[in-house]
């Protein structure tokens, strides 16, 4: 039998059966557009996108714009694979962005020094026993914050039966007022050296490939996995199956929830200050990174490498419009375009497969 | 251990005022195959949800394998040892075969990860290759997703499950309903197979030629009531139309609607 294990019944394996993973398509995408932006930049610039095209390095790339790249997307990516988890169970998070907000200003105010240049911290927002506290606090404050809308959501989702765009639309626009109601509007700011350290240099591109990594791994391997994409494949079989549907939720939702506060960490870390405006649209690009990475809104479809090489091609046409001196609103035209044209080839390529099967 | 797999005494279920059930008093040997058939809304399904536990029942009792059981949903039930092929496929379609027979109980490894424990792939395509040979089932490849499958080889893996559990008794809630001819043909012969390996079974369905060539003995329903309990041999398929719309009812259940 070892031989056969592909098939039964004395049917051969049939290699036109095979199916092609949809990550090797959204991978052709981002060559692709890296191969336009490569010959724009030849005819254009006279210089090279990606690779280094100067004779004082050594290096065949550019690193320091691949750098620039993959940080830019990198504290998204983070909530974009919750969000990639959530879609999958053919839900949506809208709130990611507002509970940056959120727990960007709470965590911040856990992480701030005593003194600085001397002086009292001006922005302090408790009192003395808030502030120089070990940084694990306003890091756990922030995962805390997160998971705590996270649970909301899920609680609203799948107990209530609220469909997960009103729930997670009524949580969006409650963070923010949170954010802003926080501090009444003003910037936290000052954090402790060892906050700062979080998010400064390559440390959110290293966090987001680690947790890109480990939910790879969760949703192939796992249980957890297995079930999250049979819940967005059809959630009626799934409870037949005997999976608590409604407990699984709360927990796809919770971790979403949990990532979008650890972004929030890296973030206020990066920049040092936290701001009610924070995360401002982040829902947005996470769910285009998901959709271009080729996961399904409909459910039951889609992985994290997708999003991640999603991420990517965002990270490309971004630092791509720069490179060719381009304005910023020609970027968000062609990102428009790029989010509606994936979703349509994805139908596309659907309904061709449902026709020959 | 009891002569019968499955016994229900009194066996009724209301929705509000609605009577969808009323004294069912049903017994299914060992290895026997029985048919259940009767109109549209004459209480097929609903008896089959109140043996399964998918719906909890008004009253009466269900007697499997010897003991009296409550099953609070689907999965106590098929624990216990009953699968049950439902009408509207309970399939994932973007999981492969093996995820598909495992959904809900899959075979994993490093427990104590809780939600988060390993899969045992190689395990579950095993079992699963084990089943499908078992049941003559044909599938080219069992790691392509179920979506890219004929509706036959989809019900043949709904089916295939029986086999991979090695379950007591078998369900089947109109398993060829939705199929053409040679995939009918394709499903009715898994039924054969499992007939020769002693499985209990129940088939739920509305094909006369069906069930006179699978099964041993014939139920029918009317308006909720059971009204006749046909040997095969002692009836033919007029005598069962009769009986499904009302012209006849059984000796032992006159007075009954």
């Amino acid at each position: 039998m070892s031989d056969t294990s592909e098939g039964t019944g004395g049917l051969s394996y049939d290699k036109s059966k095979r199916q092609w993973p949809n990550e090797l398509n959204v991978l052709a995408a981002l060559i692709l557009i890296i191969v336009i932006f490569e010959i724009l930049g030849a005819i254009f610039m006279q210089q090279s996108l990606l690779f280094d095209s100067r004779d004082r390095f050594d290096s065949i790339f550019n690193e320091a714009r691949l750098r620039i790249i993959i940080i830019q997307v990198a504290i998204i990516g983070i909530i974009a694979i919750g969000v990639t988890q959530v879609i999958i169970t053919a839900g949506i998070d809208l709130s990611s962005g507002s509970v940056v907000g959120a727990t960007a200003m709470i965590a911040m105010s856990f992480a701030q020094v005593a003194e600085v240049s001397g002086n009292p911290n001006p922005k302090a927002i408790f009192g003395d026993w808030a502030l120089d506290l070990p940084v694990i606090i306003p890091v756990l404050v922030g995962l805390g914050v997160g998971l705590t809308a996270g649970a909301i959501n899920g609680l609203l989702v799948a107990y209530s039966r609220i469909p997960p765009f009103i729930a997670t639309l009524g949580m969006m626009l409650f963070a923010r007022g949170v954010a802003q109601w926080w501090s009444l509007g003003n910037p936290v700011s000052f954090p402790t050296d060892a906050y700062a350290v979080i998010g400064s240099g390559m440390n959110p591109v290293f966090i987001f490939l680690g947790l890109a990594l480990l939910f790879h791994f969760i949703m192939n391997y796992t249980v957890y996995g297995k079930h999250t994409y049979a819940i967005g494949s059809n959630e009626a079989a799934a409870r037949m199956s005997g999976i608590n549907v409604p407990r699984h939720l709360m927990l796809v939702y919770m971790i979403a929830g949990a990532l979008a506060g650890l972004a929030a960490v890296i973030l206020t870390s990066k920049n040092l200050t936290a701001q009610s405006g924070m995360g401002l649209s982040y829902e947005l690009e996470a769910i285009a990174m998901a959709v271009i990475g080729g996961v399904s809104l409909f459910g039951g479809r889609g992985s994290i490498i997708g999003t991640v090489i999603g991420a990517l091609i965002i990270g490309v046409i971004t630092s791509g419009f720069t490179f060719l001196r381009l304005g910023a609103f020609y970027q968000e035209m062609v990102l428009g375009m790029i989010i509606v044209g994936a979703v349509a080839l994805d139908q596309w390529q659907q309904k061709r497969a449902a026709a020959r099967s | 251990m009891s002569e019968y797999i499955l016994e229900t005494k009194g066996l009724t279920k209301h929705y509000g005022g609605v009577h969808a059930l009323v004294d069912a008093n049903f017994t299914l040997e060992r290895g026997e195959h029985v048919a259940i058939m009767g109109d549209n809304g004459a209480g097929k399904s609903t008896f089959v949800r109140q043996i399964t536990g998918v719906e909890q029942r008004t009253r009466g009792d269900v007697i499997f394998d010897g003991a009296p059981v409550n099953f609070a949903g689907p999965l106590d039930a098929r624990e216990a040892g009953i699968e049950t092929v439902f009408q509207t496929l309970a399939l994932a379609d973007h999981l492969n075969v093996p995820d598909n027979l495992f959904l809900g109980r899959e075979k994993t490894k490093f427990n104590w990860l809780g939600p988060f424990r390993l899969l045992d792939y190689k395990s579950m395509r095993e079992d699963t290759m084990a089943g499908l040979v078992k049941t003559g089932v044909k599938i080219p490849n069992i790691k392509n997703s179920i979506a890219n499958m004929s509706g036959g080889q989809r019900q043949c893996v709904a089916i295939a499950r029986t086999a991979t559990f090695a379950s007591k008794l078998t369900i089947m809630d109109e398993p060829t309903a939705a199929l053409g001819v040679q995939e009918t043909a394709q499903v009715e012969n898994i039924i054969r197979t499992l007939k020769e390996q002693g499985e209990s079974l129940i088939l739920v369905s509305h094909n006369m030629r069906q069930v006179f060539e699978l099964v041993d003995r014939i139920i029918v329903f009317r308006r909720g009531r059971m009204v006749a309990n046909l040997r095969k041999e002692d009836t033919n398929g007029e005598d069962v139309v009769s009986y499904i719309t009302g012209a006849k009812t059984g000796a032992e259940f006159e007075g009954a609607a």
